[in-house]
Parts: structure tokens; C-alpha cells; sequence
């Protein structure tokens, strides 16, 4: 330790890669004390919620899913489900299947992408999936089958991964036939043993994981029937907060930081966390049977506050929504696919939407008028929500590692930022400040 | 171009989805990285180089910082590609060009507006030139595709210049206002399948406008429905907000 004490440190990563958008690390030690450790957040500001304003009930899921392409379904999610709070729109049986059915087809899609593609080249030494393709091409292949089997699902429920078309509030503008429900079936059974190879992977590279804990506040969704992903009724914490969804304030504080164009968000401690291993550490009880034989493989077990972990618990869910989706194929087939119109008496009023996307919770919050129409929005990104926990592991992470070289402090720094899977062009939005005029 | 041709991917305002496209061409995607190599690429890879002979610009540009940006990226560059809405025609995020920007950052950032300085989306051919342009919201795969096959072989690319109606009715959807929907494929630049008619919702513009809609335009359709070209053009404030035409009319 005696070589540390005096340690300098300057770690300054222009545009961190293998993320979703732009972010500089500026970590700078003096003497062994940590003098500045952020995660300033460069990408253009996209002002979103202010171009919700003065637009129509059906416009808004199809403006907002463009905040992100990666997590397309799940703002199309949130924003149907804010509209149909706000009107009072019923939907059917059906509707809740292909919605669920989409939303696990995106989450396998964007966990495999994080995991193969932006995670896993850290853990093999490489700068990206692109060497793989020689050394690895087995894992490269069965990567892109398993992305391939996800944006087809997303294809055939709502015509796009990115971005959805026949998501609307309501309902579905196109109900896919069953034949292709079956052909999305069968799709999956293909693609099962795709998926024990990914655990077995994970398994076999997660002792390379940084042991790195932390205990902070995580924070989940949470539905009665299930393992929240797309709806869920209410929110909790590991630290035994809960509120109902309307009330989504009580828990996910927000406040603006010069460095960052994302605004920052915490409960009772000086940070909370959401995405997977939130979901996990909260509802893991609720996980498929095969998802917790695989969770028990790859040595995750809840409470887990190894940041790092969260990839494994990426893992988990992919398991968790194949077989799910498998279900919810079967109870479609089962019931039959109806052609149904989707049913709109535009109100007035407020709507929260909840949903769980790949990278943890997303929060819509619209009010319209009595045509319709827009006037107050407040959208909270689940990458915006973790900045500042990823700060505060920052400060953690530092110190414990300062007697290594500045490359390996940088790259932990880089696999840490990676680990959240941050998706930084969809965190850059902002508050709920009236707008005046 | 001698060895293999050098690819950089370049983001600014935008959701990344056109650059996901790219990595979505999961049947296309090793033989690409066979026949390109691919030296700047943020979302996917570590590797950063200037050496580049074509890039793929996404995004639209709101800051001073990205101007002088882009202009670097067009002096290095043999080939710049224009890549998908944002960047071809400003896209989503020209909707906030009808508001006072002042307003929309105050809205957003509260007292904090100042500190994240943003202007009026702008198209990437506003500010320097643009060699080639990939339309859509995103962009199709397959035109990605076809574009780089053409590029790799020094071939002309070329965008269809007919609305998105043509192919809706070789589609043979049924058209959307007889549902009692509008819908914008009758001024719509064609070559997207057409993907939002087949699966029941409304075009809404996102390949911009076919060029000289007076003359281009589904004129049929228009008749059939006693619509006028104005009457739909006044719809087209999703995507295409950067387009004088609308604007001035604003
Ligand atoms: S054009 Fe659409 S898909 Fe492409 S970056 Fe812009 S918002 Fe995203
Ligand atoms: S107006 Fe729309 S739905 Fe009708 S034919 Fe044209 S593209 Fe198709
Ligand atoms: S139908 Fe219109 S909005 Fe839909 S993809 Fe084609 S051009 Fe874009």
C-alpha cells in the first residue's frame, strides 16, 4: 500500500466504447486521494420531452420509440401503456400476449448484443467481437443466431425491432396469424440449445468478472403475476421502499449535474441502481424454473452487489424470456389469434407508464387534453437513473485498485461503464419543469 | 481503392439505431467484415482510425462542437454517406424546430438550459456535402446493403424517386384512408416495402419527401380520396421539419 499512497492517477477516456452513445470517464488520484471521478455525459441533448408537446395520442409511441433503438419496444411499451392509463383503454388478452411476447424478443435481443458483443470482448482479451470472428466463430455465429431469432420476433409482432409500427395505444394495428406465432415457436426450440451455451460460456468466463461489491438500493418493477419485464404494478427496493406507479417520484428522484447531460437520480442513499441484476436482487423469486437453474450455474445468487454481475444477470433473464416467450406462443396458439381494432375514446387526464427495458426501469408520464393532444410529458431513462451509482462505484473502485498501472485502472474503469450496458443517447432528456408559455 | 476499402461510423443527435441496423444484418454481417474493414465504429468497437475512405454519418447537428465534427470527418473521408433520417433530412429530431429553442430547453433542463446549448436540427448536407444519402427511420437493411455493394464496386447507388403508394399498391394493402386514417405514402420516397401500410399504420414520412412532390406525387390516390397535395404536405412535421417548404409554411 505504501506505493499507492503517493499514487497519481489521470484517466480521461474520450467517448467510452462498446457503450450506446457518447461518455467521457475523468478519474484524476493526486498523491493517492481521489480528486475527481465522473462520467460526463457528451451526447447532444435530444429534448424529447419538450417534442411531445402539441402531439397526438397516436403519434406518441411512434415519436418516443426514436429516443432509442435499441430499446424501441420498451419506449413504445411505456408510452401505449402511459396513454391507455391517461383514457382509460382496456386492453384485450391478446393485446397482453403480443406486447409481452415483443418485450421478450427485444430483451433477448439487447442482453445477447451486450453480452457477445460489447461485454464479452473484455473478457477475451480483444477490442471487440470482430477478432472473434476468426478466433471464436462458433460463439460469433451462434451470437447472431440468437440476435437474428429476437429481431424476427420483434419483426413479426410489431414489423420493426427498430422501430415498432403496429404498437399502438389500444392494441395492434396488424395481429401476426398463427402460423407465424408457430413459426416463432419453433424459432425458439431451435434456438434453445443456443442458449445453454450462452450460460455455459458466461459460466465458464465469469471468474474473469472484477470481484468488485457494493451495496447499494435496487430498484424494480414488480407484478403479482410475474417477473416484471413489460408491466408491472407497483415499484420496489432492496431497501424495502415501494409506491404505486403514479407515484413513481416517491422513490425516483431526479436532480441535474453540470457534467452531465442525463440527469441524476436517487432515492434515501446518494444512489440507487436499475436494470437486470436490480430485477433479479428484487424479483428473482418470480424467475422461470430454467432461469434459476441457470442462475444457480453461473453462481449468481440474490442478494449480489457485484456491479459486474449484472452481465451474468443479463444471462439469466435471456434464459428467463426465451422460455417465457415459448409460453406465451402457446397460449396464443391455444386461444387462437383474433383480428381485433384497436379501441380509442380520447380523454383527457394523466398517465404513467412502467416498464422494464434491457437496461432497467423507463418511466412515461403524459397529460393531454380533451382532443388528445399533449401538454406536459416527463420521461425517466433507465441509464440516467444509474449515473450516479456508477459514480458512486467509482469512488469505490478507484482506491481498491490503485496499485495497479493506469492502463488497468482505465480498462477496469471501461468494463465498470460497460457493465450497466448504459445507454447514454436515450439518458439525454430532462425534468418535468412547467413549461411556461 | 486498393486493399480493403476503410469504413468509420460516425454518431451525432440520433438513437443509434441506424449504426444497430448495421450490426442487425446478422446473415450479411461476417461476409461484410470479410470484404470491409471497418476502423471507427463507437457503439462496437474499440478501435479508432482517421484512415477511412467512406463514412456513415447518423444523426442530425444541433451544436457548434458538432460542426466543426463533421467537417473534419468530411475532409478525411473519399465517401460521405448521409445515414438514415436524422442525418438525410433532419428526422425526429427537426420536430423540435417549430418550437422556440429557448422554450424546449428550458422545458427539458429547467434553470440548467444554458448548459447544454442546442440549436434547430439541421440535415448533415446543410453543412458540408454529402455524397450519398440513405433514407428512413431507420435506415432498410437492405439498402444499406445494396449501397455498399455499389460503393465497393464503384457503381452508382441510386433512391427511388416515387411514392411510397406505388409499392403499397403492388403490395396490394388496402389503402389506409379508406380505413379513415391519413397516411403520407402518396409523397413519400418510396423503397422501404412499404413497411408501415402492410402492417396497418400510417406512413408518417420518415423517408422525406420524393423530390418535386408536385410533379412526383400519387396523384391518383389524391383523386381518389379529393385530397390536395397541400392537404397532406401540411402532415409531414414528424420527420421532415427541416424542409423549407414546411417550414416557410409554418
Ligand atoms: S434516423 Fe431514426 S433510427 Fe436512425 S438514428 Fe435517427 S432516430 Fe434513430
Ligand atoms: S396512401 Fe398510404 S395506404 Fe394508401 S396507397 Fe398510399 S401508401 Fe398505401
Ligand atoms: S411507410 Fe413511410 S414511415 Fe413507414 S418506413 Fe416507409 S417511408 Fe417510413
Amino acid at each position: 500500500m505504501a506505493t499507492t499512497a503517493k499514487k497519481s492517477v489521470n484517466v480521461n477516456v474520450r467517448y467510452v466504447t462498446r457503450v450506446e452513445g457518447h461518455g467521457n470517464i475523468v478519474v484524476n488520484v493526486k498523491n493517492g486521494k481521489l480528486e475527481k471521478c465522473e462520467l460526463d455525459i457528451v451526447e447532444a441533448p435530444r429534448f424529447f420531452e419538450s417534442m411531445l408537446l402539441g402531439r397526438r395520442w397516436d403519434e406518441a409511441s411512434l415519436i418516443t420509440s426514436r429516443i432509442c433503438g435499441i430499446c424501441a419496444v420498451g419506449h413504445a411499451s411505456a408510452s401505449v401503456l402511459a396513454t391507455e392509463d391517461a383514457m382509460g383503454i382496456k386492453v384485450s388478452e391478446q393485446t397482453e400476449r403480443l406486447r409481452r411476447l415483443n418485450v421478450y424478443g427485444e430483451t433477448i435481443q439487447s442482453h445477447v448484443l451486450h453480452v457477445y458483443f460489447l461485454a464479452a470482448p473484455d473478457l477475451l482479451g480483444v477490442g471487440s467481437v470482430v477478432p472473434l470472428v476468426q478466433t471464436h466463430p462458433d460463439v460469433v455465429k451462434r451470437a447472431l443466431k440468437l440476435k437474428k431469432l429476437a429481431n424476427d420476433m420483434c419483426g413479426i409482432i410489431s414489423g420493426r425491432k427498430v422501430h415498432p409500427i403496429s404498437m399502438t395505444p389500444g392494441g395492434f394495428t396488424r395481429i401476426p396469424t398463427a402460423a407465424e406465432i408457430l413459426y416463432i415457436k419453433e424459432r425458439i426450440l431451435d434456438c434453445v440449445g443456443d442458449v445453454v451455451a450462452t450460460v455455459d460460456l458466461v459460466a465458464a468466463l465469469a471468474g474473469k468478472l472484477p470481484n468488485f461489491t457494493r451495496e447499494t438500493e435496487y430498484e424494480a418493477l414488480y407484478c403479482p403475476d410475474e417477473y416484471a419485464l413489460y408491466r408491472g404494478t407497483k415499484l420496489i427496493t432492496t431497501d424495502g421502499a415501494e409506491c404505486s406507479n403514479r407515484d413513481y417520484k416517491k422513490i425516483v428522484k431526479e436532480k441535474v449535474v453540470g457534467h452531465s447531460s442525463s440527469k441524476h437520480v436517487s432515492n434515501k442513499r446518494s444512489s440507487i441502481m436499475v436494470g437486470a441484476l436490480a430485477r433479479f436482487n428484487n424479483n428473482w423469486k418470480q424467475l422461470h424454473p430454467k432461469a434459476l437453474e441457470a442462475a444457480a450455474k453461473l453462481g449468481l445468487k440474490a442478494p449480489c452487489t457485484n456491479t459486474f454481475y449484472n452481465n451474468v444477470a443479463q444471462v439469466v433473464e435471456t434464459v428467463h424470456s426465451a422460455y417465457k416467450a415459448l409460453e406465451v406462443c402457446d397460449e396464443l396458439l391455444a386461444a387462437g389469434l383474433k383480428d381485433e381494432t384497436p379501441e380509442v375514446q380520447v380523454k383527457a387526464g394523466r398517465g404513467v407508464g412502467l416498464t422494464e427495458v434491457p437496461r432497467g426501469l423507463l418511466v412515461h408520464d403524459y397529460t393531454y387534453d380533451d382532443r388528445g393532444v399533449i401538454t406536459d410529458a416527463n420521461l425517466i431513462i433507465p441509464t440516467g437513473q444509474n449515473l450516479a451509482n456508477i459514480e458512486d462505484d467509482f469512488r469505490k473502485f478507484v482506491p481498491e485498485v490503485l496499485d495497479r498501472s493506469q492502463e488497468e485502472i482505465t480498462l477496469g474503469l471501461e468494463m465498470l461503464v460497460r457493465a450497466y450496458d448504459p445507454c447514454i443517447s436515450c439518458s439525454v432528456h430532462m425534468l418535468d419543469v412547467k413549461f411556461v408559455g | 481503392m486498393s486493399a480493403k476499402p476503410k469504413l468509420a461510423f460516425f454518431s451525432f443527435a440520433s438513437c443509434e439505431g441506424c449504426q444497430l441496423q448495421v450490426i442487425n444484418c446478422e446473415d450479411e454481417l461476417v461476409a461484410l467484415l470479410g470484404a470491409v474493414e471497418i476502423v471507427n465504429f463507437r457503439e462496437a468497437i474499440d478501435e479508432r482510425r482517421d484512415d477511412y475512405d467512406i463514412a456513415f454519418v447518423e444523426g442530425s447537428i444541433t451544436r457548434p462542437e458538432d460542426e466543426h465534427e463533421v467537417k473534419e470527418i468530411r475532409e478525411r473521408a473519399k465517401i460521405l454517406v448521409a445515414f438514415g433520417a436524422c442525418a438525410t433530412i433532419g428526422g425526429i429530431n427537426a420536430i423540435k424546430n417549430f418550437q422556440p429553442q429557448e422554450k424546449v430547453s428550458q422545458y427539458v433542463y429547467g434553470d440548467q438550459a444554458a448548459t447544454f446549448p442546442s440549436y434547430p436540427a439541421r440535415p448533415v448536407h446543410d453543412l458540408v456535402k454529402v455524397d450519398l444519402k440513405l433514407h428512413g427511420c431507420p435506415i432498410s437493411k437492405s439498402e444499406f446493403l445494396e449501397a455498399c455493394k455499389c460503393l465497393l464496386a464503384g457503381k452508382q447507388f441510386t433512391v427511388p424517386n416515387y411514392p411510397v403508394c406505388v409499392t403499397c399498391k403492388l403490395a396490394e394493402n388496402v389503402c389506409l384512408y379508406q380505413k379513415g386514417m391519413t397516411c403520407l405514402g402518396v409523397v413519400t420516397r418510396a423503397g422501404c416495402d412499404p413497411m408501415c401500410p402492410t402492417f396497418g399504420n400510417k406512413c408518417i414520412g420518415c423517408r422525406g419527401l420524393i423530390d418535386h412532390p408536385n410533379v412526383n406525387a400519387a396523384f391518383d390516390v389524391l383523386e381518389d380520396l379529393g385530397l390536395t397535395l397541400e392537404e397532406v404536405t401540411k402532415d409531414f412535421t414528424m420527420f421532415d421539419g427541416c424542409h423549407k417548404e414546411i417550414t416557410e409554411k409554418k
